[in-house]
């Protein structure tokens, strides 16, 4: 097991890259801990199998390194690397048992009988799937097919890393929960480094200690849940992230001062550095409220949302939407609002301002 | 819920279909049946003959050398072109342009009719003016297979390989691009070598359509008539007379029409009942309850 560090990584499926635009992944640095829960996160197309790809092997990057601790793995192929992948869809040997289909990775490394035995009891009893181990694996429900690939990724004690590639695409939805909770119960286990890759913010955000999220081949931030709520790095984590997602309001800035329709808006300590072609007040639905005075905006829209309803207002062309707890009253046609000056930030070409990319 | 309406309708619609079956099909089967347990000495007289015909036929040794004829052939075709066309569609490329260069070469034997075929290798094999029969004798083969029966057979085999085989390639083909790429993704991380992963994922994803092709060239090769018509006319001597051309002789140059007909019925039951096997043998495992 080791810490897994990806250095300068591009990666093309094009054989002469020019610009870019022909880069699936533009430039990847980072670094991933030994026995960390990781999600990757992003809408699809973004490259996300395409970075698990290159961690497990199976993909050569165009450009950069893949270090497994301190050994350059970038030429290794994937049976060498001690990495484990479950894939979209369920991969098994349609004519093998469950029992061999378990078996499989060990067998064809040659490890001996007796050792075979004892992982895959122990791996099938993990699973819940002690009881059909000798049933023929092709006949089983998509779930338990799945179940399958997962526990081919755990029954080597060896792995460096395991990753899932969406894995829980085909599954039914009450079966998504009991598995990805089954995950993540495995993980406090066994302690072993889990990538989970995903394009549902709920699945990365219940998963994962960390998330990485992922737009159009860039990373634009890692952190925990709470982090990437609270203080999204990036104008994309703040809408991907969140439901509605973050206000995003165009502005000046003057003397460090930010300005959304020649009204005042103060900002996380009290001063910006942003500078760019294109500025912008961040500032998430949570942390807007209605006032007696500030910014002028016509409520247009109310949507009840269970616990507290969803209220669209405008200013000018802006949308920006806010929560109000239910049994607050809500104003009609005028009304004024402030924001939360600690959660309200200045993004430039969309990047928050106060943070060095 | 109401109760469900009964009307007869839906057999108007399905009599076309029975009538049709019923024409091409049953009809002749039965005159065949007819003719079978039947005694004729000509006018348009018969009588009935009940089973000789057929415990005549299953004792003869002509019936039973051309059946052994028929086995062999079939066997040693099959066991040629079913590996033989695995392993051409196992080294077809996945994608890219050369798949389709590919499917169109493949292709073209089968476009090309039966009797055809047959023309082309009688001439093509000719010992002195054909392509091939004159540069094997030129190396030094003696090689005449309108004279030998080995030879004979060789190019029969050969012609039947060389017609037959891309229909086992195209069939196994369309198996292999069905299998997902996480399938051989999987595979690698898994550590499997190249014979695991045929023996493993590709094989059992080609189980369907090989079985269809095994029962395809079972049945046509079990069958097959015009080709050595063409090619030898079942000769030399009696060497390449299979069932087909046993029967034709029988029915049409002999004008045997009782032992002809019990002949095609037991033909006819072979056919049927190996095939029935085969499948049963090969589908046995499928679908079993999840
Ligand atoms: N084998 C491939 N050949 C060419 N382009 C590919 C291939 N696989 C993925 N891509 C492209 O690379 C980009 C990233 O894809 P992918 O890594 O699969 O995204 P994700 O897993 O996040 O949905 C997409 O634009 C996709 O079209
Ligand atoms: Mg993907």
């Amino acid at each position: 097991m080791a810490r897994i560090t990806l250095d300068n990584l591009r990666h093309s499926y094009l054989p002469n890259p020019k610009s870019d635009e022909d880069y699936a992944l533009q430039q990847i640095d980072l670094e991933w801990q030994d026995g960390g829960a990781y999600a990757l996160l992003g809408p699809s197309g973004c490259g996300k199998s395409t970075l698990l790809n290159i961690i497990s092997g199976l993909i050569e990057p165009t450009q950069g390194r893949i270090l497994f601790g301190d050994v350059d793995v970038t030429n290794v192929p994937p049976a060498a690397r001690n990495i484990a992948q479950v894939f979209q869809f369920p991969v098994i040997y349609d004519t093998m048992t469950v029992y061999d289909n378990l078996a499989f990775p060990l067998r064809n490394r040659g490890v001996g009988k007796a050792q075979v035995d004892a992982r895959v009891r122990e791996i099938a009893e993990m699973i819940d799937m002690t009881d059909m181990l000798n049933r023929r694996a092709a006949n089983l429900t998509p779930d338990n097919k799945q179940k399958i690939s997962m526990g081919r990724g755990l029954v080597r004690d060896d792995v460096n890393v395991i990753m899932f590639d969406e894995p829980l695409t085909v599954i039914d939805p009450h079966l998504k929960w009991k598995l990805r909770s089954k995950l993540r119960e495995l993980h406090e286990r066994i302690n072993l480094t889990m990538i989970y890759v995903t394009h549902d913010q709920t699945e990365a955000l219940t998963f994962a200690d960390q998330v990485v999220v992922m737009d159009e081949g860039v990373v634009v931030q890692i952190g925990t849940p709470v982090e990437l709520f609270e203080r999204p790095t990036h104008t994309f984590v703040g809408h991907f992230i969140g439901s509605p997602g973050m206000n995003l309001l165009p502005c000046e800035v003057r003397e460090g001062q930010a300005f959304f329709h020649d009204s005042h808006v103060p900002v996380e300590g009290g001063k910006t550095s942003a500078a760019g072609s294109r500025l912008e007040i961040g500032v998430r639905p949570e942390f807007v409220s209605f006032a007696s005075e500030g910014l002028s905006v016509d409520v247009v829209k109310i949507t009840d949302a269970g616990r507290h309803r969803i209220v669209e207002t405008r200013a000018g062309d802006t949308a920006i939407k806010l929560f109000v707890d239910d049994g607050m009253s809500i104003p009609e046609g005028t009304a004024h609002l402030a924001f939360d000056q600690n959660r309200t930030r200045v993004y430039a070409d969309g990047w928050l301002a106060e943070e060095s990319r | 819920m109401a109760a469900k309406t009964e009307n007869q309708r839906a057999w108007f619609f399905v009599i076309p279909v029975i009538l049709l079956v019923a024409f091409n099909a049953i009809v002749p089967l039965m005159t065949v049946v007819n003719y079978s347990v039947q005694e004729t000495f000509g006018n348009n007289q018969f009588f009935w003959s009940g089973v000789t015909w057929f415990e005549e036929t299953l004792k003869s040794e002509r019936f039973q050398a051309a059946l052994g004829r028929q086995l062999l052939f079939t066997a040693i075709i099959l066991a040629i072109e079913i590996p033989l066309g695995i392993a051409i569609a196992l080294s077809m490329p996945r994608s890219g342009p050369w798949v389709s260069v590919c499917l169109v070469l493949m292709s073209l034997p089968l476009l090309i009719p039966w009797n055809v075929v047959g023309s082309m290798w009688n001439i093509f094999a000719l010992p002195d003016i054909g392509l091939l029969g004159y540069t094997l004798n030129a190396m030094g083969f003696n090689y005449d297979y309108t004279q030998q029966p080995l030879a004979a057979w060789a190019t029969l085999i050969a012609m039947d390989v060389w017609h037959w085989t891309s229909l086992v390639v195209l069939l196994s083909y369309a198996g292999l691009i069905s299998i997902p790429d996480a399938y051989y993704q999987a595979a690698k991380i898994d550590g499997a070598g190249k014979w695991a992963v045929f023996r493993h994922i590709q094989l059992p994803k080609m189980k369907r359509v090989l079985t269809i092709a095994i029962l395809l060239r079972f049945m046509d090769s079990f069958m097959i008539y015009t080709e050595p018509f063409v090619l030898t006319g079942g000769g030399p001597g009696n060497a390449t007379t299979f069932l087909s051309i046993d029967l034709v002789k029988k029915a049409l140059g002999e004008f045997d029409l009782g032992p002809a007909a019990a002949m095609s019925l037991i033909y006819f039951l072979i056919t049927l009942l190996v095939s029935w096997l085969f499948y049963t043998v090969m589908m046995r495992n499928e679908g079993e309850e999840s």
